[in-house]
């Protein structure tokens, strides 16, 4: 719950401006930017994302090292993605 | 994949172990606190601790919000869940929290309707889709996740959505450190401060720590180096006779944290005056509740919440762990009654409570070896 994980902006939903598609290690879901409202990440940008909501914009870098981190804390890192895999918020 | 090897080299840590063990004046001993359940993980996973000279001690803070919900909140939520009426939805990290009378998950294997979400957003579409059913969501974390509900309430509320609510257990890190500051239990000597709360809340809220404790705070990533680089900076400060809030993670902290986030939790909820957390007892205005305007959505309002106090089982010392007065392992059910499989407290529960990282990858730490070759 408490994990960032590091997701790729595709696209955002046709009007819901709120609502934009990532990429997260290959899985293509739908999460919430509202959060970034005041400086909304553009696709190809990297957003970090916590229970469905973009919290934070990082860049490449810090997506690919935050990606390797949670990689190797194994268990609680595949039980997110799974649940993340699972959310269908749209 | 160049960036992340820099991250894990071996030489750079080795290079600030160096530099740490410098700074360190002979015959004093360093107490730091790790606030975030995050830095635990990191620390316990990398053995962090076996790169520190042994006058630098961590300690492990309060900060994993399952761990610190009280076992009369999970037996509020098991109640709430029994009315036929409801779906209680929750994050997978509740599921095994145990309540007087077991789980989330043993109540679901009962029959009960629990389900795990990985969003509050989740719950609210659980809600469009059953009209006829009302859906409560157990919030539950510090100010990371406490945006995603303010937000969820939001959407609810614009929808006109009226059979969701929140069964709201959300609560905020800096009472919580004032609480460990103003206890006689532990002297510390500073904080290793928070990475995801600091992205909402940002580095201001800690200066009362610096300024009239006058102990220094350096928010930290949660790479092993983030880590042993903010131990440096503490050191530093220390060794300066300094005491500053500073921000090793500026990779992703702003200084003045996200301002469309508070401004959502402003919007919808409000301090309560006081709130009970497992192990610290009850701290003033350390937790949220929803705000007037939205008491249609706060469960707490809208059903019959027992709200009685349980002790926490006997033999669990969740309490002294979460206050840093106690070593995972120094508890007396630690990896024997008490394990991630059959839990008793819930610093074994979460993957970021102190007890079940140490049992997961902490126990042949040096620390530890020379504990057990003690005693």
């Amino acid at each position: 719950m408490c994990l960032g994980i590091p997701g790729e902006v595709i696209e955002f939903l046709p009007d819901q401006p709120d609502l934009a598609r990532v990429d997260v290690s290959g899985v293509r879901r739908v999460i919430n930017v509202g959060l970034l409202s005041d400086d909304p990440p553009k696709p190809g940008e990297w957003v970090l994302i916590h229970v469905g909501f973009a919290l934070s914009k990082i860049d490449e870098d810090e997506a690919a090292a935050a990606l390797e981190f949670l990689e190797g804390i194994g268990q609680a890192y595949e039980e997110e993605l799974m649940a993340l895999q699972e959310s269908m918020i749209e | 994949m160049r960036f992340v090897d820099e991250f894990r080299n071996a030489d750079q840590a080795h290079a600030l172990s160096a530099k740490i063990a410098g700074l360190c004046e002979p015959g004093r001993h360093y107490k730091f606190m790790e606030v975030c359940g995050g830095h635990t993980h990191t620390i316990y996973k990398h053995g962090l601790e076996d790169y520190l000279p042994e006058s630098v001690e961590l300690v492990h803070g309060p900060g994993c919000p399952v761990c610190v919900i009280p076992m009369g909140r999970v037996d509020d939520a098991m109640h709430l869940a029994a009315n036929p009426a409801v779906i209680m939805t929750s994050f997978g990290d509740m599921m095994r929290v145990p309540g007087s009378n077991g789980s989330f998950f043993d109540a679901k294997a009962q029959g009960t309707d629990i389900r795990m979400v990985y969003s509050p957003l989740d719950s609210l579409k659980i809600a469009r889709q059953n009209p006829d059913k009302r859906v409560v969501f157990m919030a539950i974390g510090f100010e990371t996740t406490a945006p995603s509900t303010a937000m969820t309430v939001l959407r609810a509320a614009a929808e006109g959505l009226e059979n969701f609510s929140i069964f709201c257990n959300h609560v905020t890190i800096v009472p919580a450190i004032k609480a460990i500051l103003d206890s006689p239990d532990l002297r510390l000597d500073g904080f290793i401060g928070p990475g995801h709360v600091s992205t909402v809340i940002g580095c201001r809220p800690y200066e009362f720590i610096a300024r009239d404790y006058g102990k220094p705070v350096v928010v930290a990533g949660f790479e092993p180096l983030d880590i042993l680089q903010s131990i440096y900076m503490l050191m530093l400060q220390l060794s300066e006779g300094r005491s500053a809030v500073e921000n090793q993670y500026t990779r992703v902290v702003p200084w003045d944290g996200n301002l469309v986030a508070l401004k959502a939790i402003g919007e919808t909820m409000e301090l309560r005056p006081y709130f009970e957390w497992r192990g610290l007892g009850f701290i003033s205005h350390s937790a949220l509740r929803m705000r007037a305007d939205y008491a249609r959505f706060d469960a707490e309002l809208l059903f019959d919440v027992p709200g009685v106090r349980v002790a926490d089982p006997k033999a669990c010392q969740c309490g002294e762990v979460l206050k840093g007065v106690l070593k995972p392992w120094e508890c007396k059910v630690f990896g024997t009654a008490c394990t991630p499989e059959t839990p008793i407290g819930t610093c074994m529960v979460s993957p970021e409570g102190a007890c079940a990282a140490y049992y997961n990858f902490g126990r042949l730490s040096r620390k530890r070896v020379k504990e057990v070759s003690n005693s």
